[in-house]
C-alpha cells in the first residue's frame, strides 16, 4: 500500500492490431509532484495518457494490460468519467471550450450548481434552476487561484489562446476531487511570455498537493520546473529520474536513443554527388500548415543525393514538402532544376517533375475505395497525360496500358495483392504505401519526396521500403528527398539530415553524429554537445 | 456461404431488399389476378426510358461531390423554357418541313433540347459556384434552391409574353396553361420512332418504345465514356477524396462546377425526353418533387450519397417506375377506392431517402 | 438626471433598431413589407386586423421551432409530424362529436402522448444522422406524410371501421377533404372570455402553491412560509378583484381591443418599472439600473399617448385580439425563456454549441436531443390545434403541408438562423412574413393587374428566405474551420502520436 504515491501505473502494455506500442511502461507520481513525460514521436506518451484517462480508443482496440493504482487502491478506469470521478483531469491540445459560452459557463459544463423548484419536484432533477450567482463564485476563486485577470462573465469568443488554456485549466482544478492533472503539450500554442505564466501556474497548483503530468518535447522547460523526469522510448520505459539529478543533454540522449540494427546492408556506394549541382533551392520557405508551420527555412539539396529532414512532431518539417506542393500556402522562393516553382499554381511542383508521397497515406494519398490499378497511374495520367488514348476530342482511360504498368509496378515494389483490381483499401499498411511510391514513381520524376513513408509498417516492410528508396537513387538517379521521424531509418539512408525546430532550420547533421548532438538540435539547439555544456 | 450471405445483405441494406422484393411480390400478384402483364410491363419500359435521364443527372451530380442533385428542378426549368420557345417559334410547322412532319417534330426536339442544354449548362455553372460556398450542406441548400427557382419561374410562366396559341389560355386566364399540349409539336417522337408491340396490340400488348430507349441509353453510354474520360476520373476523384484530388493537381472547385452544369443539362434534356413520352408539359408546380423522385431512383438502385455508376441508374429507374406501375392495379383490386399510388411514390421514394441518409458516413459515428 | 434618462432611453432604443436593421433579410423584408402595405388598396385597418389574426393564429407554431435550434438540431422541418398528432386527435374528437373548449382540451390532450411518441422516433432518427438533420428532417416531412394520407385514406374507414360515416368520403373507407369545425371546435380557444383565465390562473397558482407547500412539509423542508403567504395573499385579491361589477363587465369578453390591450400594457409596464424600483431599492436595498426601468415607463407614456392620435386610435379600435390565444402565447415565451434557466437548458445549448464537449463533460447528448425534439414536437401539436381552431376549416390533407415551410421562413424572416433563435425573433417574423403574405397578391392585384403573381411571389420569398438562410450558414461553417479541415483527419489509431481527445 504504498501511500506516497497518488499514481502508479505498472507493467502497462497495449497492443494495435498486433503492433506493440508500449511495453511494460512505468509511470508513479507523488502528489504534488509535477512530473514530466518524455519522448519522441511514437514513444507511446499519448497512448499511456489515453490508457489513464480511459479513452474509448483503448478499449475498443482490445484494451491494455497492467496495473493502475490511484491513491494506494486499484482502479478500473473504463471511461473519461470514471477517470474524472477519480480525480484526474486532463488539459487537453486541443481546447474543449465552447466559444459562445461564459467563462463560467464553461468552467462549469455538465457540472452546473442549481437549486430545486416546484416544477423540478415534480419533474426531474433536470428542471432545477441554475443558480448563477453561486457558479460565478466558484469560477472568480478558480480563476484567481491561477492568477487570470479577466472576469468571468465575459465571452470564451475572441480571447487569445492563452486566456483558453487558463480557461480549461480553471476549469479542471474547479472540481472538486481532482488530484492529478494531465498537461498535453500545453506551451506548444503558447507565446514565450505566455508559457512562462503557464509554468507559473503549474507551480501554485502543484503546490496545492495536485500532482501534475506535463508532456511535452521542451528540455529547457522540463529542467525549469519539473521535479521528476519519466522518458520513453520506442513504447519502452527508459528511465525515471529526479531533474536535479540530470541535465539537458543526458535527458536527450535518453530520448532518443538509436537502434543498433542498421535498416540498409551497403557494399558500396559507387555515386557521386558534387556539391554545388543544387537540384531543389529554397529561400526564406515558409509555409502555413497547421500544426507543422514553417517559419522561413533556407536548403540547398544537392542532385542525387538522399536529403533527410527530420524533427520533433509539429515543429514544421512535414509542413516542408506539403508546402512546395502547393497543399498549404506558401511564401518565399523555391527553385527546382533552374526554374522557379509556384506553389500556388496547382500542380506546378508535379508538372516540373517533382513527386510526393503523402505522410497521410489514408487521407491525402489514396482513393481507397479505386482499384491498385486506378490509383497508381492516376496522377500521371491527370499531369502528364500517360495512360490515355487521345481521341482529339477527348482522352480516354487506356485500360489496357494501365493494367500492364500496374502489374509491372505490383512486381517491381512486391506488392501483395489479390491483383490489379483489388480496392487499395483493404491493403496492408505496408503495401498501401508501395502504392503511394509506385504512384509517385509512374511519373518518373526527378525529385522524390517521401514523407514519413515507414509509418505505422511492420519492421520487414519497412526495410523493403528503405531498400527500395536506395535502389532508386543508386540505380536511377533520382534525387530523394526523406521528411521522417524515426531517426534511425533517416540515419540508415540519408547522406545529410536537416533538423527542424520550431519552424526554422536548427542544424545539417551527418547520419555519423552523436545520439547526444542529435538529441540537443530536435531540443532546438543550435550548438553542439560540448558547446553546449561548456556553456550551461 | 452466410458470410457471403451477411455481407451482401450489408452492402445491399435493408430497404433496398424489401423495395425488391416488394416488386416481385407485386408482379407475381398482378400475374395472379390478370391485370394484363404485358401492357403493364409496356408502360413500365416507356416511364423507364421516361425518367431515365433525369435519374442520370444525379450521377454528375454525386461523383463531383455535391451529393444528390435535388436542385434538378433548375434543370428541368432550363427544359421547359427550352420546349416553349420551341412551341412558339413552331419550329415543327416551318415551311420546310411542310412535306415531312416527322422530321419537323425531330427538328422541334431537338432544337428544344440543345437550346435548354445549352442554358442549362450555364446555369449549371452558376449553380456550381453557390453550391461550392456551401460544402458540407449541398443537399439541404440545393433543395430550397430548387424550390425557390421554381416558385420563381411560376410568375415567369405568367408574365412572359407567349403568343402561341398552346401556350397560352385560351380565353381568360393569365399567362401560361397549366399543361402545354406538344400534339402540335414533338409529341411521341422518340417513343413512336421505331417502337413495337410483343404479345399483342399496342394497346393490350407490351409496346417497346425503342426509339426512347436507345435514346436513354445513348445518353447512358455518353456518361459512361466520360466517365472514363480524363476529366470523368478527375471529377470522382475529386468527389471521392477532394485532397487527394488536389495533391494530384485536380481543381477540385472547377470539376464540382462540371458536376453540376452536366447534372443541370442533363435535367433539361430529361424533363424534354419526358414530356414528349408524356405528350404534355407540365408546368408551374408539377416537377417541384421530382427531384426527390430522382434521387429515390437513384438510391433504389444501388447508388450513395457520395458514389453513383450507371447501372445504379438503369436498375433503380427500372425498379422504382416498376412498382409504381404495377402496384396501382394491384392496390386497386385488393383495397378498393382511392389512388394509392401517389401515396405509395411518397412513401417509398422517401423512405429510401432516409435510409441512405442514415447510411451516410458523417462525423457522427466517431463521436459515440 | 432627467436628461441622461432620456438620452440613455434614446439610446436604448436607437441601438435596438439598429440591431434589427443590421439583419439584412429583416431589412429586406421591412422594406417589402412597408411597400407593399402602401399599395395594398385597401385600408390600414384590414391589413393590420389580418396581420393580428394570423399572428394570433400561427405564433405559437414558430415558437416550437426555437428549442430545437438551441439544441443544434437547427431548422426542424420535421415540425410536420407533430401538426400531424394533432390532426389525428382533433379526427377522433370531432367523430367522437366533443364540442367547445372541452373537446379542445381533450384535443390538447389525446394529441399530446402521440407528439411525444413521434417526437421520440423523430429524435432518435435525427440522432443517426447528426450533421443532416435539417435534409433528413424534409424529407421525413415527405415521408410522414404519405403515411398519414395512408392513415386517413385507407386505414381509417377501412382497417378501422367507422359507424358514423358522416365524416368520410362517399365510399366509407378515407376521410373527406375538408372539416369544418364550426360549432364544434371554431374558436373554442378563441372565445374564452379574460375573466374565466384570469380566474383559472389564480385558482391553480393558490393550489399549486398550497401543493409545493405540503411536498416541502412532507420532504420535512421547511418551507418560507411568509413569502408564500404574501405571494397567495396577492393571488387571492386577484381573484376576489374580479368579483367586482366594473372589473368582470370589462373582462367578460373574449375579445379585448388593441386600444384597451395597449392601454393596459402601458398601465403595466409603468407598475412593472415603479414596482421593481421601489422593491429593489428601497426594501431589497439593492443597486437596480434606475435609468433601464426608467425608460421603460417613458416608452410605455409614448405609447399611451400616441393611442391619441385620430388615425391611430381608429386603427386600433378596429382590431380584436382573442385573450386566451394571447395568453398562450405569452405563455410559451416564457416557458421559453424559463427553460433556457434550467439544467436541461443549459444541456441542450451546451449539446447545441458542441457535442464533443458536451459528450466529455459527462451529458448525455442522444437523450438531451430527444428530450429537445420532443418538446418541440408536442408545443408544433398544440400550436397546430390552435391554428386550426381559429381557421375553422380543417383540411385533411393539406393542413399540415406547408406547416413546416411557413414557421421556419416566419422564424428566419425575423432574423433567426440556423444556430440562434429567440423569442424576440419568432414574434418579429411572424408580424413581418405574415404580412407580406397578406399584402403580396393584394399589391401585386392592384399594381399589376394580377393577384396571382403576389401569391407566386409570396411563395417565392418564402422558398427563397429559407434558401439564402440555410447558404448563408454553410458559408459560415464552411469558412471557419477551414484551418481545422486541413489538419489531417483520418489516421488509425496505429499511426496517431496525439492524446486523443474525446473527439474524432
Amino acid at each position: 500500500m504504498n501511500a506516497r504515491y497518488v499514481l502508479k501505473m505498472e507493467g502497462i502494455s497495449k497492443e494495435y492490431y498486433g503492433n506493440k506500442v508500449l511495453k511494460d511502461v512505468n509511470l508513479t507520481v507523488a502528489p504534488g509532484e509535477i512530473h514530466a513525460l518524455m519522448g519522441e514521436n511514437g514513444a507511446g506518451k499519448s497512448t499511456l495518457m489515453n490508457i489513464l484517462f480511459g479513452m474509448p480508443v483503448i478499449h475498443n482496440t482490445g484494451g491494455f494490460t497492467g496495473t493502475i493504482e490511484i491513491d494506494g487502491e486499484p482502479v478500473n478506469i473504463d471511461s473519461p468519467q470514471k477517470a474524472m470521478e477519480l480525480g484526474i483531469g486532463m488539459v487537453h491540445q486541443e481546447f474543449m471550450l465552447l466559444p459562445n459560452f461564459t467563462i463560467t459557463e464553461n468552467i462549469k459544463i455538465g457540472r452546473e450548481i442549481s437549486e430545486p423548484t416546484i416544477i423540478s419536484q415534480i419533474f426531474g432533477k433536470s428542471l432545477e434552476k441554475l443558480n448563477m450567482k453561486a457558479m460565478s463564485r466558484d469560477a472568480r476563486k478558480a480563476l484567481d487561484t491561477i492568477g487570470l485577470n479577466i472576469e468571468e462573465y465575459v465571452r470564451v469568443k475572441g480571447l487569445p489562446v492563452g486566456y483558453m488554456q487558463f480557461i480549461e485549466i480553471a476549469r479542471e482544478i474547479d472540481k472538486q476531487n481532482i488530484r492529478l492533472l494531465i498537461f498535453d503539450e500545453p506551451t506548444a500554442v503558447l507565446t514565450e511570455s505566455e508559457a512562462d505564466r503557464l509554468l507559473d501556474a503549474m507551480r501554485v497548483i502543484a503546490s496545492k498537493g495536485i500532482a501534475i503530468i506535463f508532456i511535452t518535447h521542451r528540455i529547457n522547460e522540463v529542467i525549469k520546473i519539473s521535479d521528476t523526469v519519466t522518458v520513453l522510448r520506442d513504447g519502452g520505459f527508459v528511465a525515471r529520474v529526479a531533474t536535479k539529478d540530470t541535465t539537458a543533454v543526458k535527458i536527450a540522449e535518453m530520448m532518443i536513443g538509436r537502434g543498433v540494427e542498421k535498416l540498409l546492408d551497403e557494399t558500396e556506394d559507387s555515386r557521386t554527388i558534387d556539391e554545388n549541382d543544387i537540384v531543389l533551392r529554397l529561400r526564406d520557405f515558409r509555409v502555413e500548415m497547421p500544426g507543422e508551420r514553417v517559419k522561413g527555412i533556407d536548403l540547398d539539396i544537392r542532385r542525387g543525393e538522399i536529403f533527410g529532414i527530420g524533427g520533433l512532431a509539429g515543429q514544421g518539417k512535414i509542413g516542408i514538402p506539403n508546402g512546395i506542393m502547393g497543399m498549404y500556402e506558401t511564401s518565399g522562393t523555391i527553385e527546382f532544376d533552374g526554374q522557379p516553382i509556384s506553389p500556388k499554381v496547382l500542380g506546378d511542383a508535379l508538372k516540373k517533375g517533382i513527386a510526393f508521397v503523402s505522410e497521410d497515406r489514408r487521407g491525402v494519398g489514396l482513393l481507397l475505395e479505386e482499384s491498385i490499378e486506378e490509383n497508381i497511374v492516376f496522377t500521371a495520367m491527370q499531369v502528364q497525360n500517360k495512360f490515355l488514348h487521345n481521341l482529339g476530342i477527348a482522352k480516354i482511360y487506356n485500360s489496357r496500358a494501365a493494367k500492364a504498368h500496374a502489374l509491372e509496378m505490383i512486381r517491381k515494389l512486391d506488392i501483395r495483392c489479390t491483383g490489379p483490381d483489388q480496392a487499395v483499401g483493404r491493403l496492408s499498411g505496408g503495401n498501401q504505401q508501395k502504392v503511394c511510391i509506385a504512384r509517385a514513381l509512374s511519373m518518373d520524376p526527378k525529385l522524390l519526396i517521401v514523407s514519413e513513408p515507414t509509418r505505422g509498417i511492420d519492421i520487414g516492410a519497412k526495410k523493403l521500403v528503405i531498400e527500395l528508396l536506395a535502389k532508386l537513387n543508386r540505380e536511377r538517379g533520382i534525387t530523394i528527398i526523406m521528411v521522417s521521424s524515426e531517426l534511425n531509418e533517416l540515419c540508415s539512408l540519408c547522406d545529410r539530415i536537416a533538423i527542424v525546430s520550431e519552424g526554422r532550420l536548427c542544424r545539417i547533421m551527418r547520419p555519423e553524429d552523436s545520439d547526444a548532438d542529435y538529441g540537443l538540435a530536435m531540443a532546438g539547439i543550435t550548438t553542439g554537445v560540448e558547446e553546449y555544456e561548456r556553456t550551461t | 456461404m452466410s458470410e457471403r450471405l451477411k455481407s451482401l445483405y450489408k452492402a445491399v441494406g435493408l430497404p433496398r431488399l424489401i423495395i425488391f422484393a416488394f416488386f416481385v411480390v407485386v408482379f407475381v400478384l398482378a400475374g395472379i389476378y390478370g391485370l394484363g402483364l404485358p401492357s403493364l410491363m409496356g408502360n413500365v419500359l416507356r416511364r423507364w426510358g421516361m425518367y431515365g435521364i433525369l435519374v442520370l443527372a444525379m450521377v454528375p451530380s454525386i461523383q463531383s461531390g455535391n451529393g444528390p442533385n435535388f436542385g434538378v428542378s433548375l434543370g428541368i426549368v432550363c427544359g421547359l423554357f427550352g420546349s416553349l420557345v420551341a412551341i412558339e417559334l413552331d419550329i415543327a410547322n416551318l415551311p420546310i418541313f411542310e412535306s415531312h412532319p416527322q422530321i419537323g417534330a425531330w427538328a422541334s426536339m431537338l432544337f428544344a433540347m440543345v437550346l435548354a442544354a445549352v442554358i442549362g449548362w450555364f446555369v449549371g455553372v452558376g449553380y456550381g459556384v453557390l453550391l461550392n460556398h456551401v460544402k458540407g450542406s449541398e443537399m439541404t441548400v440545393s433543395t430550397y434552391v430548387g424550390f425557390s427557382i421554381i416558385a420563381f419561374m411560376n410568375i415567369m410562366w405568367v408574365t412572359l409574353p407567349f403568343t402561341s396559341g398552346d401556350i397560352k389560355w385560351p380565353i381568360g386566364g393569365e399567362g401560361a396553361r397549366n399543361t402545354i399540349t406538344l400534339e402540335n409539336s414533338f409529341r411521341g417522337v422518340l417513343t413512336d420512332t421505331l417502337g413495337f408491340s410483343l404479345f399483342g396490340t399496342e394497346e393490350t400488348g407490351m409496346y417497346v418504345p425503342t426509339g426512347l430507349l436507345i435514346f436513354f441509353f445513348l445518353m447512358c453510354f455518353f456518361i459512361f465514356m466520360f466517365m472514363r474520360s480524363k476529366k470523368g476520373k478527375a471529377m470522382s476523384a475529386a468527389g471521392a477524396n477532394p485532397v487527394f484530388a488536389r495533391a494530384s493537381g485536380v481543381d477540385v472547385d472547377k470539376m464540382r462546377i462540371l458536376g453540376t452544369a452536366m447534372s443541370t443539362a442533363l435535367g433539361a434534356v430529361g424533363i424534354i425526353t419526358y414530356a414528349q413520352a408524356f405528350g404534355f408539359l407540365q408546368m408551374y408546380n408539377a416537377p417541384l418533387m421530382m427531384g426527390f423522385s430522382c434521387v429515390a431512383a437513384v438510391l433504389i438502385g444501388g447508388a450513395s450519397t457520395t458514389r453513383a455508376k450507371i447501372s445504379n441508374v438503369i436498375i433503380g429507374t427500372f425498379l422504382f417506375q416498376g412498382i409504381l406501375v404495377v402496384a396501382l392495379p394491384v392496390a386497386n383490386r385488393i383495397l378498393s377506392g382511392t389512388d394509392l399510388s401517389d401515396i405509395m411514390r411518397m412513401i417509398i421514394s422517401n423512405g429510401i431517402i432516409i435510409y441512405a441518409l442514415t447510411k451516410a458516413k458523417g462525423g457522427a459515428v466517431n463521436e459515440e | 438626471m432627467k436628461n441622461s434618462i432620456f438620452a440613455s432611453a434614446k439610446k436604448g432604443i436607437v441601438s435596438a433598431v439598429k440591431a434589427l436593421l443590421s439583419n439584412k433579410v429583416v431589412l429586406m423584408f421591412l422594406i417589402l413589407c412597408l411597400f407593399g402595405i402602401c399599395t395594398t388598396g385597401k385600408p390600414l385597418s384590414y391589413t393590420v386586423s389580418e396581420v393580428f389574426t394570423r399572428f394570433g393564429r400561427n405564433t405559437f407554431l414558430v415558437l416550437a421551432l426555437i428549442i430545437p435550434v438551441l439544441a443544434g438540431l437547427g431548422l426542424n422541418f420535421g415540425i410536420v409530424v407533430g401538426a400531424m398528432a394533432a390532426q389525428i386527435s382533433i379526427f377522433w374528437v370531432v367523430y367522437w362529436g366533443f364540442t367547445g373548449i372541452g373537446g379542445l382540451l381533450l384535443c390538447f390532450l389525446i394529441s399530446t402522448p402521440i407528439a411525444i411518441l413521434l417526437g421520440y422516433l423523430v429524435g432518435r432518427l435525427y440522432n443517426k444522422t447528426k450533421g443532416s438533420e435539417m435534409i433528413t428532417g424534409m424529407v421525413l416531412g415527405y415521408f410522414a406524410d404519405g403515411l398519414y394520407q395512408f392513415l386517413f385514406l385507407f386505414v381509417i374507414g377501412g382497417v378501422i371501421p367507422l359507424g358514423n360515416s358522416s365524416l368520410l368520403i362517399s365510399g366509407g373507407v378515407g376521410v373527406k377533404n375538408t372539416i369544418d369545425l364550426a360549432g364544434n371546435l371554431k374558436y373554442s380557444l378563441d372565445n374564452l372570455s379574460m375573466l374565466l383565465l384570469v380566474r383559472t390562473a389564480a385558482v391553480v397558482y393558490l393550489a399549486a402553491s398550497a401543493i409545493a407547500m405540503i411536498v416541502r412539509l412532507m420532504k420535512s423542508k421547511s418551507p418560507d412560509v411568509k413569502k408564500t403567504a404574501i405571494k397567495m395573499a396577492a393571488c387571492a385579491a386577484v381573484f376576489g378583484l374580479t368579483f367586482i361589477p366594473a372589473v368582470s363587465g370589462f373582462m367578460g369578453t373574449d375579445r379585448l381591443l388593441l386600444l384597451n390591450a395597449v392601454e393596459l400594457a402601458s398601465l403595466a409596464a409603468v407598475v412593472y418599472a415603479a414596482g421593481k424600483f421601489v422593491i429593489t431599492k428601497l426594501i431589497q436595498k439593492q443597486d437596480v439600473n434606475a435609468k433601464r426601468l426608467a425608460a421603460i415607463a417613458i416608452v410605455a407614456v409614448i405609447a399611451y399617448a400616441l393611442t391619441y392620435i385620430q388615425a391611430i386610435y381608429e386603427l386600433l379600435t378596429a382590431v380584436l385580439l382573442p385573450v386566451a390565444t394571447y395568453a398562450l402565447i405569452i405563455l410559451l415565451c416564457v416557458f421559453n425563456r424559463w427553460i433556457l434557466s434550467t439544467r436541461l437548458g443549459q444541456n441542450m445549448r451546451t449539446v447545441g454549441q458542441s457535442r464533443t464537449v458536451a459528450n466529455s463533460s459527462g451529458i448525455d447528448v442522444n437523450k438531451t436531443r430527444i428530450i429537445a425534439m420532443c418538446i418541440s414536437t408536442v408545443l408544433a401539436a398544440w400550436g397546430q390545434i390552435i391554428y386550426l381552431q381559429n381557421l375553422g376549416t380543417f383540411s385533411t390533407y393539406g393542413a399540415h403541408t406547408m406547416v413546416g415551410q411557413y414557421a421556419i421562413a416566419a422564424l428566419l424572416v425575423g432574423g433567426a438562423s440556423v444556430q440562434s433563435a429567440n423569442n424576440k425573433h419568432a414574434i418579429l417574423g411572424v408580424v413581418l412574413f405574415h404580412t407580406l403574405f397578406v399584402v403580396a397578391p393584394l399589391s401585386a392585384g392592384n399594381l399589376f393587374g394580377s393577384a396571382l403573381i403576389g401569391e407566386y411571389f409570396r411563395v417565392f420569398v418564402c422558398y427563397g428566405v429559407i434558401a439564402l438562410s440555410l447558404a448563408m450558414h454553410a458559408w459560415k461553417t464552411v469558412i471557419k474551420p477551414k484551418v481545422e479541415s486541413t489538419r489531417v483527419e483520418s489516421k488509425p489509431p496505429a499511426e496517431a502520436d496525439t492524446v486523443e481527445t474525446a473527439k474524432q
